[in-house]
């Protein structure tokens, strides 16, 4: 049976994977190739943003329950380090063209919707609530980042090759998705986590639908990166992690 | 708006209740919190009102907006100490906008939700799964539209274009 030390850890996963999806997608504010998509990416963010709220929320609550004390959000996102967040590392891969940041997005969003799709029937009511909320919005941002792959990826000869490279370049990241280790396997036994090895079957089969469509190749099975769950992360994460967290550093306390 | 709110034997309750009603929604100032379908219940608790109240979307940023708009409501009108509470389950879909409420968001210019899909496994299939459903033009009435972006000036719309008038305008997306 799990133990409040692992659904704590598991919290953070979920919201770390989901804030650090969000801050990537915030960095397009004002860099869009459309007003269209510059307001669209940042909504996808503020979805995400808000999701991830909800689960930090909570992991504070059961922090609370094994120390005394448990940390706001804001704690949660702007005074932990590296080592410390628990986010996959698909979603701290830089958002590169605007081919790697929808083949990114597709890549979590196709998994994020059939992992709050379990999650929404745990046994952990708060876990259920915020994922029934959650499986709305992702249900919604499928389908747009999957109509992207298949825009760029049966459009012209140029937009086909970059988006070909993007899916190509972060299948290594994908691995990491159904990788299940103890804490998920005690969260499993508990019936309020996700068995994530029994989603992989789908995602492939789903996303494999989508870049046939798309005239696009599935790549070809590789080496999968992981440790992102562990707190081990790519050498981007750092730089993520400065910007996003200089002012609270700066300023302990700040508000406005 | 007398629609959306059942009397009670409570007086305090039921001024609550109407008080609630005059708060308009920040970003849609033509129908109220309570027409959007946002506020689930009004409780006594001891001397306290606590006003229960559910997210449109998880990331919402008029959220804290409209919770300090509660607090203020209600205690500019005299009612004692009030604080806001916040219920996920069952999340809030655009069912809960109220028939009235619908038409004046088309008279504001922004077309009200159609019907949710009653399949719930999305289908991803890109391009070829595109709505048939016809959303028509809040100002001319035309039904030869076109969506330009699945987000529009907040998370709960998206934003089309009318092909005769040319307009552009809001819709309110099922949710």
């Amino acid at each position: 049976m799990s133990n409040d030390h692992q659904l704590l850890d598991y919290l953070l996963r979920l919201a770390d994977s989901d804030l650090i999806l969000g801050q990537h997608l915030g960095e397009w504010v004002g860099h869009g190739p459309a007003l269209e998509e510059d307001i669209a990416l940042t909504n996808v963010g503020l979805d995400l943003l808000g999701q991830a709220r909800l689960w930090f929320t909570y992991a504070g609550e059961i922090e609370a329950r094994i120390a005394g004390r448990g940390r706001s959000e804001d704690e949660f996102a702007f005074l932990r380090d590296a080592s410390e967040f628990r986010n996959v590392l698909l979603v701290e891969q830089p958002n590169g063209n605007y081919a790697h940041t929808m083949a990114r997005q597709f890549y979590f969003d196709a998994w994020h919707e059939l992992l709050l799709t379990q999650l929404s029937h745990s046994s952990d009511i708060r876990i259920a609530g915020i994922a029934s909320k959650g499986v709305k919005e992702a249900r919604y941002h499928i389908e747009r980042s999957a109509e992207w792959v298949i825009r760029l990826g049966d459009g012209t000869g140029e937009s086909h090759t970059r988006m070909q490279a993007a899916i190509d370049d972060l299948w290594t990241y994908t691995g990491e998705l159904f990788e299940m280790d103890a804490t998920d396997a005690a969260l499993v036994a508990a019936g309020i986590g996700c068995d994530l090895a029994a989603l992989a079957l789908v995602w492939r089969e789903r996303i494999g639908a989508v870049l046939v469509e798309a005239t696009l190749a599935v790549p070809a099975d590789t080496w999968m990166q992981s440790g992102g769950k562990r707190g081990v992360h790519t050498e981007h994460f750092g730089h993520l992690l400065a910007e996003m967290q200089s002012l609270p550093r700066a300023h302990p306390g700040v508000q406005w | 708006m007398s629609d959306v709110i059942v009397p009670s034997r409570d007086a305090t309750l039921d001024l609550a209740w109407r008080l609630l009603a005059t708060i308009p929604d920040p970003e849609i100032p033509v129908i109220s919190i309570v027409e959007l379908g946002i506020v689930r219940n009004v409780r006594r608790d001891g001397d306290a009102l606590v006003v229960t109240v559910t997210p449109t979307y998880s990331g919402c940023p008029a959220t804290a907006m409209i919770e300090s708009d509660i607090v203020k409501a209600l205690t500019q009108a005299g009612m004692a100490v009030c604080r806001v509470e916040t219920q996920l389950a069952p999340a809030w879909t655009t069912d809960s906008i109220a028939p009235a409420a619908r038409e004046r968001l088309r008279a504001y210019g922004i077309v009200p939700p159609g019907e949710r899909p009653a399949v719930q496994q999305v289908n991803i299939s890109g391009l070829r799964r595109k709505s048939t459903a016809a959303i028509a033009c809040p100002r001319c009435g035309s039904v030869r539209t076109t969506e330009l972006s699945r987000f529009g000036s907040t998370p709960c719309k998206a934003q089309y274009r009318c092909e005769d008038c040319r307009e552009p305008f809001d819709y309110f997306k099922p949710h």
